[in-house]
């Protein structure tokens, strides 16, 4: 099967091709150079993002913001918002201050980014 | 005018975002104690406060933060060094004398007698009036920072199905989070044929929701009497003008602008030092100085930039450079070189470079401007007069990313009178 990404290291964004076969990526073609060739592997196979959004928290009037504590796969991004939507959150909060445990069972943490008193 | 407090300042620096926050530190641990740095808004940090997204601070930690983790590090770090920060303080006039006047609820009239002062205002968005667009004056047109704002510090969503005019960085992030609170964005119109937001988020924040970016395209009409009920895009030619027959209605609530920063300088203007016409902020020698002694100018007040590290960098050398001045461990000058754009550059800065007597007080000199298209496989080029000093190949450049290239200190002390040209060769 073949997959097509613009790659994302550099302003030229090479428009990549990934030749996958299963699990593996067996040809790439159109990257410029060897950073190109790892982010198609990865996009391929593997296509993680960072999230972040923001938790309410009673009686604060800012609400807390959060993210992943590492990227998690692509397709959970929605899931993971709504267990961002769902948590519970008690102050003093500091940052890196768990959320969401094992966010949808992806194994990452969601975490505070935030200062909340 | 009773209850007014006139206060004396060794350096007082002007915004409590990255930038004031770089220079404040730096000028504290250049061993000034009497500061004081002021911001209008409850708490310090400046836009990095709404910027809860990740990808700040690669350059300078070597890790990826969000926007209030990086403002922390510099919250800690001023605490530690018990630098005083007045927020809910807002300068409203500031003679070319340094004599600031702010107020504020709590300490009503203060007035700051200055021996130096750095402007770190940071910029502002450029608004619906300033773009020209026909079409009724309904709720629902934001600037994509607002939106950021109400989303992420109020927890409010602005609209439903949004627009999105403009293709720099806040409205490609802006599409994101609209979508991932629940919004449908339907399209991201380009007036240019290329995006002035960084790939990464062309392809994180557009590609990977199916959000379309239509370049060369611009919003030729906004409909709706109340409340936006939708708008019309075109697509444009090569002098940028709609061409008819080619445009598509978008029934939408929402129009989000992210149509280029303006460095907010009402501030600098008052002390009238020289202003350039191309970056929008003041002219600067390579320690930040504007064309007043004692007056420095940093961040996004001076330039836009793309990168906070960046911004942190430069006003960290402000900051230095004021305590400096203060302490009265500036060497002395010999000449002032001016820096000129040359073919294909934009807002050089800084557009001087001090050239000492004493060689030993030279610095290396990091030059930065922006690109005025999309170039590949380019050389940059500084002229001294006519003679090539420094050339640098570059692959690609554009104009969403700020160049920059580094003189040596070597360099820089044997320079000719005749001044600095940067340019552009294919």
């Amino acid at each position: 099967m073949e997959k097509t990404f613009t790659c994302i290291n550099c302003p030229i964004g090479c428009q990549l091709t990934a030749e996958v076969d299963g699990d593996q990526v067996t040809k790439v073609q159109g990257a410029g150079c060897n950073r190109g060739v790892a982010y198609a592997k990865q996009e391929a196979l593997h296509p993680t993002r960072m999230v972040t959004a923001v938790v309410n928290v009673p009686e604060c009037e800012l609400p807390l913001s959060v993210k992943t504590a590492a990227p998690i796969p692509k397709e959970k991004i929605f899931d993971c918002m709504k267990a961002i939507e769902a948590a519970q959150v008690k102050t003093p909060v500091h940052i890196g201050d768990v959320v969401c445990k094992d966010v949808c069972g992806t194994g990452i943490d969601v975490v505070s980014t935030r200062e909340l008193p | 005018m009773t209850g007014m407090r006139e206060i004396d300042v060794d350096v007082l620096i002007i915004g409590a975002g990255p930038a004031g926050s770089a220079a404040a530190i730096a000028a504290k641990e250049e061993g000034i104690d009497n500061l004081l740095v002021l911001d209008r808004e409850a708490e310090i940090g400046g836009i990095l406060k709404q910027c809860i997204h990740n990808g700040f601070g690669l350059h300078r930690f070597h890790e990826e933060l969000t926007g209030p983790e990086y403002a922390q590090r510099d919250i800690d770090r001023m605490a530690e060094l018990n630098i005083p920060v007045q927020c809910s303080t807002m300068v409203i006039d500031i003679d070319p004398g340094k004599r600031a006047t702010a107020i504020s609820r709590e300490h009503g009239v203060q007035v700051f007698h200055a021996k130096a002062v750095v402007l770190a205002m940071g910029c502002r968005e450029r608004p619906r009036g300033a773009l020209a667009i026909p079409g009724t004056r309904p709720a629902g047109i934001f600037s994509a920072g607002t939106a950021q704002k109400f989303v992420n510090m109020h927890s409010y969503m602005p609209g439903k199905r949004v627009v999105i005019l403009g293709s720099g960085d806040i409205g490609l992030i802006m599409a994101r989070r609209m979508t991932l609170q629940g919004a449908k964005v339907l399209a991201c119109a380009e007036l240019m044929p290329y995006s002035s937001g960084l790939n990464r988020n062309i392809v994180q924040c557009l590609h990977d929701y199916n959000i379309p970016l239509l370049l060369s395209h611009t919003v030729v009409d906004i409909r709706g009497r109340e409340r936006v009920e939708g708008v019309t895009i075109a697509k444009v030619d090569q002098k940028l003008q709609p061409i008819p027959g080619t445009e598509t209605d978008y029934p939408c609530d929402t129009l989000l602008l992210s149509v280029g920063l303006i460095p907010e300088n009402e501030l600098t203007k008052q002390m009238r030092v020289e202003m350039s016409a191309v970056t929008q902020g003041a002219v600067v020698d390579d320690t930040l100085q504007t064309s007043a002694e004692g007056v420095f100018a940093c961040g996004n007040v001076l330039h836009v930039h793309d990168l906070v590290d960046f911004v942190s960098e430069e006003s960290a050398k402000a900051g230095k450079a004021a305590a400096d001045y203060v302490l009265g461990k500036r060497g002395a000058v010999q000449a002032m070189l001016p820096v000129k754009d040359g073919d294909g550059v934009c807002g050089v800065v800084p557009q001087r470079i001090r050239q000492y007597r004493d060689a030993a007080q030279a610095t290396d000199v990091r030059v930065m401007f922006r690109p005025d298209r999309v170039y590949q496989n380019v050389t940059v080029q500084v002229l001294d007069g006519t003679v090539p000093v420094r050339s640098v190949k570059k692959r690609i450049m554009a104009p969403g990313e700020m160049a920059e290239l580094v003189l040596t200190a070597k360099t820089v002390q044997g320079l000719s009178a005749d001044g600095l040209t940067v340019r552009i060769v294919p």
